[in-house]
């Protein structure tokens, strides 16, 4: 298999310490590991440290005057107030959209790692392939196929599927869609990479003990590809929920999710401590979904 | 018939979702070269190589192009070295605070993008560098993002090592600096090739945090975000069409170098 697609399903799968064999002690694996602690330190672990003091801020201040530092918690209590429908509307999409990705993942991944046979490796490189084509340039695509003129609302107008004037185009059907197509690589790797270690002959136990192939499925593969199903759902919720670029080009004002307004009240309002604020929440929330999410399936080893 | 279809069903429904995957880059190959009638263009209305002659028709669309490509290229060659470094310190040495840094390491893949740009920015604004942002502010973001996915591509590669070459290496009495040399390196290279392809695709790519940090650059992504309104130049899907091609072009030879040596060696 090539190295390029095998690296990438091997970093999709978020089981974290591979099992190492002798491992040397001493000064070197300090110093292997200082600069990219560093780094992360600096640029990861200290901006998050002055995101959460930043929300902190008055909010009254602004960018050009600075602002004070008064511990302004009321500004979570603001934005919770100002902003809890693109927050709901995030989650949601993010959830539908992963719903999507993980019936058609599950399908494509399935086919790759028993059905593909010598073409394993190309298809593989099929699925990354689309990931290589800007992510902007293919949503704005979808935004041509889906256009009022395009062939897609011409053929559902036909079947009478919509009405002569009803339009996929800046609807949450859009919206969704875009987000389910656009994070679908991040759903196929990690459960490929769980899927093609599934050893085929515990399958074919399950059949010679007379199970119908459903049964052989539902008993013997889809427990063991659970932890394929957990990072490839964490994988694309986490990207989606923060994601506002299909919200942009595929929706209209009335699918603004909490990206648009957390880089609007950065950029445009200079209002940073309540995008601040905003950011600060949508993390906490992922993160308190993620722990519920991993516990309930059983697999915290992956963390 | 029926039982040709049973048979095959699976597999013709898998393909059938990876043909879904290639609707909108189709799109993409048509429209660059496509012949637009108007500026804001929802239909091909005509043959032409136009695009493809003339890819910096819109400066602009090149220089933030050129800036990408920089960036791409600057971010992959720190973030692959460091990140390299890294991965061997994870799966070959033992330190104190390992499980930590594999923490550290884990986080930035599973925060939202939105979250890791509006931190950097808020850093760089009390910092006082809020006059600097461009350039090397995103440089810092791109290279934070990007080092994470290198040392898990590393760290993979290392951990399932056939580990009897080098104790074979060591039997015949090459020093460790041999054996690492000219056995193992060669050995991790390929994972080392993948991840930099990661980390420059992902670079490239990458709008939310980059548009947050950016100042009044304009990367590729950034310049796509601001014209959409006004109907993007034709070129924007040449662009698209090229990087599909260098990425296809970079896997499939490595797959068939790979493919060579290992029949060489059998």
């Amino acid at each position: 298999m090539t190295q390029a697609a095998q690296a990438v399903p091997e970093t999709a799968t978020l089981a974290a310490e591979p099992s190492g064999s002798r491992r040397r002690r001493g000064r070197t694996g300090y110093l292997l590991m200082l600069p990219a602690t560093l780094w992360l330190l600096l640029f990861f672990v200290v901006p998050f440290y002055s995101l959460v003091a930043t929300s902190l801020f008055d909010a009254s201040g602004s960018d050009f005057r600075g602002y004070e530092m008064t511990y302004a918690w009321g500004n979570y209590v603001d934005v919770v107030e100002a902003y809890w429908q693109p927050f709901l509307r995030s989650l949601w999409y993010a959830a539908l959209a992963t719903g999507i990705c993980l019936v058609l993942g599950y399908v494509l991944a399935y086919a790759i790692a028993f059905k593909a046979g010598r073409w394993k490796w190309l298809l593989l490189v099929l699925v990354i392939a689309p990931f290589f084509t800007s992510f902007l340039v293919r949503t704005l695509s979808w935004q041509l196929i889906l256009s009022d003129e395009g062939f897609v609302v011409d053929a559902l107008q036909f079947l009478r599927v919509l009405g002569p004037d009803d339009r996929l185009l800046a609807t949450p059907v859009a919206v969704v869609a875009g987000l389910a197509y656009n994070f679908l690589p991040f759903m196929v790797l990690p459960l490929f990479a769980s899927l093609d270690k599934i050893d085929p002959r515990l399958v074919e136990a399950s059949s010679d003990l007379y199970a119908h192939p459903f049964v052989g499925f539902w008993k013997v593969t889809w427990p063991l590809s659970l932890p394929g199903v957990v990072s490839g759902t964490l994988l694309t919720f986490i990207p989606a929920a923060g994601d506002y670029i299909n919200a942009e080009f595929l929706g209209s004002t009335n699918q603004r999710v909490i990206g648009n307004v957390i880089q609007g009240q950065f950029i445009d309002a200079n209002n940073s401590p309540v995008a601040a604020a905003l950011s600060v929440l949508l993390m906490v929330l992922i993160v308190a979904m993620v722990l519920v999410y991993v516990r309930r399936a059983g697999t915290e080893e992956l963390l | 018939m029926t039982a040709w279809l049973r048979e095959r069903m699976v597999l013709l429904l898998g393909l059938g979702v990876l043909a879904y995957t290639f609707v909108p880059i189709a799109v993409v190959v048509l429209m660059s070269f496509n012949e637009p009638a108007a500026r804001n263009v929802y239909s091909f209305d005509g043959f032409t190589l136009h695009n493809w002659a003339n890819i910096c028709e819109d400066a602009a669309m090149c220089e933030a192009l050129g800036l990408s490509l920089r960036i791409g290229f600057l971010a992959t060659l720190v973030a692959t070295v460091l990140g390299t470094l890294a991965g061997f310190a994870l799966v070959r040495h033992d330190f104190a605070g390992r499980s930590s840094a594999n923490l550290l390491i884990f986080l930035p893949m599973a925060a939202p993008e939105i979250v890791l740009g509006s931190s950097l920015l808020t850093l760089f604004v009390a910092a006082g560098a809020s006059g600097l942002l461009g350039f090397w502010t995103i440089l810092i973001a791109h290279i934070m993002f990007c080092l994470s996915f290198v040392v898990v591509t590393v760290r993979s590669r290392l951990a399932g090592l056939d580990d009897t070459l080098e104790q074979a290496a060591a039997d015949l009495y090459a020093t460790p600096a041999q054996t690492f040399w000219r056995v193992t390196f060669p050995l991790v290279l390929p994972g080392i090739l993948g991840a930099a392809l990661l980390s420059f695709s992902l670079s490239f790519d990458d709008f939310i945090i980059t548009n947050l940090n950016s100042g009044n650059e304009t990367t590729f992504p950034m310049y796509v975000w601001g014209a959409y309104r006004v109907g993007v130049p034709m070129q924007v899907n040449v662009i698209g069409t090229l990087m599909l091609l260098f990425s296809l072009a970079v896997v499939v030879t490595g797959e068939l170098v790979s493919r060579r040596r290992r029949r060489a060696l059998v």
